[in-house]
């Protein structure tokens, strides 16, 4: 099935510090999906992004993106292969313009000029917001030019950690709407708190617990599973005990 | 929510409208051309000739001033821009004189007591050959330190980079006042009576040499706004703020760390080349922790991360430090300490930065005063 995922992570092991935070993940995202990681708070689901894009590089395990093996490598050259990013706390520069935040992105001379129309039909505030200052954007405004950010190059793989932390809920609507949309063209990987948001959009999910994948399965059935979401992403359970 | 080809291209990076930019290139045309007329000017009003007396002296002070204005600007782009704190940017300054002093002392004597140099008309280019060899090797000595201080940076972060750039700076500076090198550098007194060619010496051709620094600094602003805005400028700005953000859009900021530090070394290295010239002298103040100290000053007094700060604060330094001379004697750095100590405190961006962030502010505050009176 190698060739029908665009990622494949083996077992890593990620340490940060002398905390074993990651004890073996395992995932394939298959190509034109929406895949969600969910788990609780310090799951490892953030450090798992992290991980497969080299910002703490896993110490064991194998993370292959379009069949190729790219642990190891540094996390500017991964990210140049073709993965965007979106970190959460709306990681984008606030001193550089939204034009400019935008254009950073760009891999080739032009990918803006290409992306603009597309970007525009996604986020249309941020047409209008084009010369001011990343500072000067509301937090959802924030948060759409961080995921527009991450559209400019002709990524293959989009890494959206936490995109409904924080926003109004018309925000989150229209975020939902965005990624449904990018999976058209691209593929998705999201970590996401928020599970009607996560229900809605993934078709594929797995569950971490404690640094370790528990679950996996197609969304449509977990919905059905009360049970299990309960236990393994209700706040009121403490230890995970799945197998 | 179909945006034409055009349209996109009409959201270009230029924040300005057209008419806008023009009116703000008009204020630095203005004021270039004030201060090419400045030697005339104060000729005319003080009524003294050009080439003597106090016209002489002025121009010498805002050949200084001009130098510095580039030396810091220079320290800028690494401390405003990039975010990197070095306290050894004199290395690349004291590099660039000593570098131009010793090949005008040393080599060029010996080179052109051998060789001819002549254009296929017969004219002797001997020497501008030879002064045109020794900017390049300028360049190349100071590529060489700011590749030197790139490899500190890509290992040690902030406080401690600072702290190693500093050792490096100091080593250099040892090296300068070394005896073990007295016949080539003069130790601690320096290399003095440096063979400038005539037409470009500044006891003998004052005028043309105020007019080739204001030409230099004038390139030099040209150069590193063309760099502040270029796709790289706007990398230096990214890795100021969150280094790890850029590494995640799939930049190596090690690079763009090690392209600042060299732009900035080059630029600095050319200052303090013509500063050496100005002078005809290098001495081991050019490559000591005050030079370094001076760039810092002149930064934070203008505005750190902006360009115009800068030549600002080297004109405060200069100018108004020469009229402090006269009224404080020796010990106006004193007063300027305190001065500095005050504007700090009160303009806590640089006159520039803290206009640019409190300038309606402060326009609204000056209406209301003159609405009231």
């Amino acid at each position: 099935m190698g060739n029908d995922n665009i990622l494949e992570v083996e077992s890593i092991h990620t340490f940060i510090g002398q905390f074993h935070i990651l004890e073996g993940v395992s995932l394939q995202v298959p190509r034109s999906s929406i895949t969600v990681l969910l788990g609780r708070n310090g799951a490892g689901k953030t450090t798992t992004l992290k991980s497969i894009l080299g910002l703490t590089p896993p110490r064991h395990g194998v993370v292959r993106f379009d069949g190729q093996e790219i642990q190891g490598k540094p996390a500017y050259e991964i990210a140049a292969m073709g993965i965007g990013y979106v970190p959460e706390h709306r990681a984008i520069f606030r001193n550089l313009s939204v034009a400019e935040n935008l254009k950073i992105a760009e891999r080739k001379k032009g990918d803006l000029d290409r992306k603009a129309d597309f970007i525009f039909s996604l986020f249309p505030d941020l047409k209008r917001l084009y010369r001011l200052p990343g500072n000067h954007l509301s937090g959802g405004q924030q948060q759409m030019l961080a995921v527009a950010r991450a559209l400019v190059a002709d990524n293959q793989l989009l890494l959206i950690d936490e995109p409904s932390e924080g926003l109004a809920p018309i925000l989150i609507e229209q975020m939902m709407e965005t990624i449904r949309n990018l999976s058209a063209t691209t593929t998705v990987l999201l970590v996401e708190q928020n599970f009607i948001m996560a229900s809605q959009l993934a078709e594929n999910y797995y569950i971490l617990d404690d640094g370790k994948t528990v679950h996996q399965g197609k969304m449509a059935d977990l919905v059905q599973d009360k049970e299990l979401i309960h236990r393994m992403l209700g706040t009121a359970v403490r230890s995970g005990g799945a197998g | 929510m179909a945006t034409t080809k055009t349209e996109t291209q009409n959201l270009s990076l230029k924040r300005e409208s057209p008419l806008n930019r023009l009116r703000k290139e008009w204020a630095g045309v203005l004021i270039l051309l004030l201060l090419a007329a400045f030697p005339f000017l104060f000729a005319w009003f003080s009524g003294t000739s050009v080439t003597d007396g106090p016209s002489r002296f002025w121009q010498g002070l805002m050949i200084t001033f001009f130098i510095m204005a580039v030396y810091a600007m220079s320290y800028d782009l690494l401390i405003g821009y990039t975010g990197i704190l070095s306290f050894g940017h004199a290395a690349f300054f004291g590099g660039g004189a000593y570098t131009m002093a010793l090949w005008l002392t040393h080599a060029v004597p010996v080179i052109s007591s051998r060789y001819r140099i002549t254009l296929p008309g017969g004219a002797n280019i001997t020497e501008v050959v030879l002064f045109v060899a020794g900017i390049l090797l300028v360049v190349l000595v100071v590529t060489l330190l700011g590749l030197l201080f790139s490899a500190a940076s890509a290992r040690v972060r902030g406080v401690y980079f600072a702290m190693i750039s500093l050792a490096m700076a100091e080593a250099l500076h040892i090296l300068s006042k070394a005896t073990d090198f007295v016949r080539w550098t003069g130790a601690d007194e320096g290399l003095h009576g440096v063979p400038v060619p005539a037409w470009i010496n500044p006891t003998q051709n004052r005028l043309l040499f105020y007019f080739v620094a204001l030409a230099f600094a004038l390139i030099m602003y040209l150069l590193v706004r063309r760099i502040v805005d270029s796709p790289a400028g706007r990398v230096f700005v990214a890795i100021r703020e969150n280094e790890s953000r850029v590494r995640m859009i799939g930049y190596n900021p090690v690079v763009f760390r090690s392209i600042a530090f060299v732009t900035a070394a080059v630029i600095a290295g050319l200052a303090g080349a013509l500063f050496s010239l100005w002078n005809m002298s290098a001495t081991p103040t050019m490559t000591g922790a005050i030079m370094t100290i001076n760039a810092l000053i002149m930064t934070i007094l203008g505005g750190i991360g902006t360009l115009v700060g800068p030549i600002l604060g080297a004109g405060l330094m200069q100018i108004v430090g020469q009229f402090f001379y006269q009224w404080f004697g020796p010990r106006w750095p004193l007063v300027f300490g305190l001065i500095f100590i005050a504007l700090v405190i009160f303009l806590p961006y640089g006159v520039i930065g803290t206009w640019r962030q409190k300038r309606y502010a402060w326009k609204r505050a000056i209406q209301k005063m003159f609405g009231k009176g």
